[in-house]
């Protein structure tokens, strides 16, 4: 099927593709935004029940999201209950100062304050360096369970070589820093806000 | 340009060696050495890419008389960029973990110089089933390559192969992986870019020493099906 070769005929026929292709794209977009959602969910859900011991909870967090404040960036958040009430605030931080860009987190804190854990959910740092924040590469995540903002006091709240209480990697002072420093905001954030929430407000609120 | 059709097993042979996309064309490089860091991400991209191009190239062959010179390019580009998006939201949708680890690389299949050079050097002028056998074959030896020097790169970088089996076949391969020593042992070099620099570089020479000790091989290379 041969058109003239015109420059119309030849726009014509390139928005006419254009515009099947969107068509396409558009609908597999729709097709699969429930599988996506439903995808991310599910790994939100395993890193939740990592970081906090299922048999502490009974309900499903994804659907007890934690009111925003209003006076300043809010940080997402879920809340594990047990019998209704809250045993753990799992808070949704990033750490803008990795070396090699930003580093998101969930930062599990109980009730009075003190941290259940923290994990790394996505990182770009260096292997075999930064990439030792990863629970599989290094236990090194892990010395954060059971801190608070009194356990270490403020001012060891930071890296050794910054004279505080949390190790480095040999080589890799920045990813560590970062990590540490995101830790004590969200601990800071959750002192802040904490009467807000730890209220025990309506479940299901998306 | 018209040329009698290739058996299965002569395209066979150039797809996965004498016109290697990777090792002797020497394209789609920079996917090639950003994801080929353990068996299971190069084994990943290499079947991605490789969709991609069995699905380009059909629709390119099948479109053929609709393709005027003049938009030709813009053409190829539109419906590789189209494909390509819809491969990553099926990806993001039902092989979700592999789609977080390959990440940006799935878009950026758009960009792989072989899909763009499969259809316009081929496609867009054979028939729909030889189109399909290029692609198939161009892809096998492309993916070829992410797995033999993926695998090589997770030995030495990490000493194990096969870790992670599990975002690409799901949780009953989570125990496939196999470890020769442990992974704070291997040769980090491995893991960067410039090793991956060094392996490809390796396989190539190695690719040109084994073609050097054949004896009287016509130059085959230079043919084009």
């Amino acid at each position: 099927m041969t058109a003239p070769d015109t420059p119309r005929s030849a726009g014509f026929r390139l928005g006419l593709f254009a515009a099947l292709g969107l068509g396409l794209v558009a609908l597999v977009a729709i097709a699969t935004r429930e599988p996506i959602a439903r995808s991310r969910d599910r790994e939100l859900r395993e890193e939740i029940a990592e970081l906090v011991p299922p048999g502490s909870y009974d309900n499903d967090p994804l659907r007890d999201q934690v009111a925003r404040p209003a006076d300043e960036p809010a940080l997402d958040g879920y809340r594990a209950r047990r019998a209704g009430a809250v045993v753990a605030v799992i808070l949704l931080p990033t750490a803008p100062d990795g070396y090699n860009g930003a580093i998101r987190l969930a930062v599990a804190i109980r009730p009075d304050g003190s941290l259940i854990g923290v994990r790394v959910l996505a990182h770009r740092e260096t292997p075999g360096l930064g990439d030792r924040i990863e629970l599989e590469k290094s236990p090194w995540i892990r010395s954060f369970e059971g801190r608070s903002l009194q356990e270490p006091e403020r001012v060891r709240w930071k890296v050794r070589r910054d004279g505080g209480a949390f190790d480095q990697f040999a080589g890799a002072t920045i990813t560590p820093r970062a990590v540490v420093g995101a830790v004590y905001r969200t601990l800071e954030y959750f002192q802040r806000h904490k009467a807000v929430l730890l209220e025990a407000g309506p479940q299901g609120q998306e | 340009m018209a040329t009698p059709d290739l058996s299965i097993g002569a395209r066979l042979r150039a797809g996965l060696w004498d016109q290697n996309q990777a090792l002797v064309a020497l394209l789609g490089l920079c996917p090639l050495l950003a994801v080929s860091t353990s068996v299971v991400n190069g084994l990943g991209l290499g079947l991605a890419t490789t969709l991609t191009l069995l699905l380009t190239n059909t629709v390119v062959a099948l479109l053929r008389p609709w393709l005027m010179p003049a938009i030709r390019l813009p053409l190829l580009v539109l419906i590789i960029a189209a494909i390509v998006s819809t491969i990553d939201l099926a990806m993001d949708a039902w092989l979700h973990g592999l789609h977080r680890t390959l990440g940006i690389f799935i878009p950026l299949i758009v960009t792989n110089c072989i899909i763009l050079s499969r259809a316009e050097v081929y496609a867009a002028k054979h028939g729909v089933v030889s189109a399909w056998l290029d692609a198939a074959t161009m892809g096998a030896g492309f993916t070829a390559v992410l797995v033999v020097l993926g695998g090589l790169r997770e030995l030495l970088g990490t000493g194990s192969l096969f870790d992670h089996a599990e975002l690409l076949f799901g949780p009953v391969a989570r125990d496939w992986s196999w470890r020769l020593f442990a992974a704070d042992r291997g040769l980090l070099l491995a893991l960067l870019p410039p090793g991956a620099f060094i392996g490809l570089g390796l396989l190539v020479a190695l690719k040109n020493c084994l073609d050097g000790l054949r004896p009287s091989r016509s130059g085959s290379s230079s043919e084009t099906p």
